[in-house]
């Protein structure tokens, strides 16, 4: 039998105690993917797995590198700017369909990831689209039509090279007074 | 020259856990299973298709991994951002029906992708992300 002297045994208890929290934390991220269209707050995944919104907040910038809230926006905005592509849907049917109730929050996000606002991203898809379509039997457009699209054309890629390509680029921190989720 | 993709590896930190979870959510029968302990090696796949396996794994185990870079897999792997895989079904809902009546964490409901596909995603028990994506 083997027996662990009493500081291997405090250590592997510790390490325990950090597998654990980390999966905690990685329910909370699925949640987030899972039900980023919902009216999710950071005090309501805290909620959920018994930590206040601060040490959630804490803990979850610890292991992933940014906040719960950083985190729900992009998720939230990687959909939005899927469904802006689709052109069928304004931009406040957008904001709300992934779960922003402010317009404003939305567009300001949107922006800082993006790079241009979700009125212009909706049009400059729409032109890509068009151009696509111009080019189908124009092969001399065919280089307009790429120009167009640069920023988001991703028909044709591996779904999961789509997925990281197209993903917004955390290019800031989450703002440090948002608390609660507009 | 014919090259197959024989066998891919993902890790467990509960084998029994995860055999559960392959050969009883996903259907995939158990071609061998070797080892004891947390150190087993278990081949699974889908049934009828002997040329493709997944080999659920200790993490780790090899003797050239310092105890730093296993600590960090054994990290990674809590924290769900280690292993993953992605299979393909041409029944997308029933199989996610079946994974979600078990007690199996969703990551992704059945969701159209902007890319062209319709997939959805889940852990398996040892937080590798299963993605699935429909065949059309």
């Amino acid at each position: 039998m083997v027996r662990l002297c009493k500081s291997e045994w405090r250590r592997a208890r510790v390490q325990a105690q950090r597998l654990a929290d980390l999966a905690r934390l990685r329910r909370v991220r699925d949640r987030i993917d899972r039900e980023y269209a919902q009216p999710l707050n950071v005090e309501a995944l805290a909620r959920d797995v018994n930590m206040s919104a601060g040490h959630l907040s804490r803990q979850f910038r610890a292991a992933y590198g940014e906040s719960p809230y950083s985190y729900l926006m992009t998720r939230r905005i990687e959909r939005a700017t899927a469904l802006l592509r689709r052109g069928d849907l304004s931009v406040t049917e957008v904001c709300f369909a992934v779960g922003c109730a402010s317009l404003g929050t939305f567009t300001t996000r949107f922006t800082e990831l993006v790079g241009m606002p979700p009125g212009a991203f909706r049009r400059q898809a729409a032109d890509a689209a068009d151009a696509v379509d111009a080019a189908a039997g124009h092969a001399d457009a065919a280089g307009t039509a790429r120009d167009a699209g640069s920023a988001i054309k991703v028909e044709g890629m591996p779904a999961c090279v789509a997925k990281q390509v197209s993903r917004p680029v955390r290019n800031r921190e989450a703002m440090a007074d948002a608390q609660t989720l507009a | 020259m014919e090259i197959t993709i024989h066998t891919t590896a993902l890790p467990h930190d509960d084998p029994d856990a995860s055999l559960a979870f392959y050969r009883d959510v996903l259907g995939f029968e158990v071609r061998s299973d070797v080892g004891q302990g947390k150190m087993r090696w278990i081949t699974v796949g889908p049934a009828g298709q002997p040329g493709t396996s997944i080999l659920l794994a200790p993490p780790g185990a090899d003797p050239g991994i310092t105890e730093d870079e296993r600590r960090t897999i054994t990290e990674m792997m809590a924290k769900g951002t280690y292993g993953w895989i992605l299979l393909a079904t041409p029944d997308l809902n029933a199989l996610f029906e079946k994974v979600q009546a078990g007690d199996s964490e969703v990551v992704q409901e059945p969701t159209e992708q902007p890319y062209g596909v319709r997939d959805c995603a889940f852990r398996d028990p040892a937080g590798n992300l299963i993605r699935i994506q429909e065949l059309r």
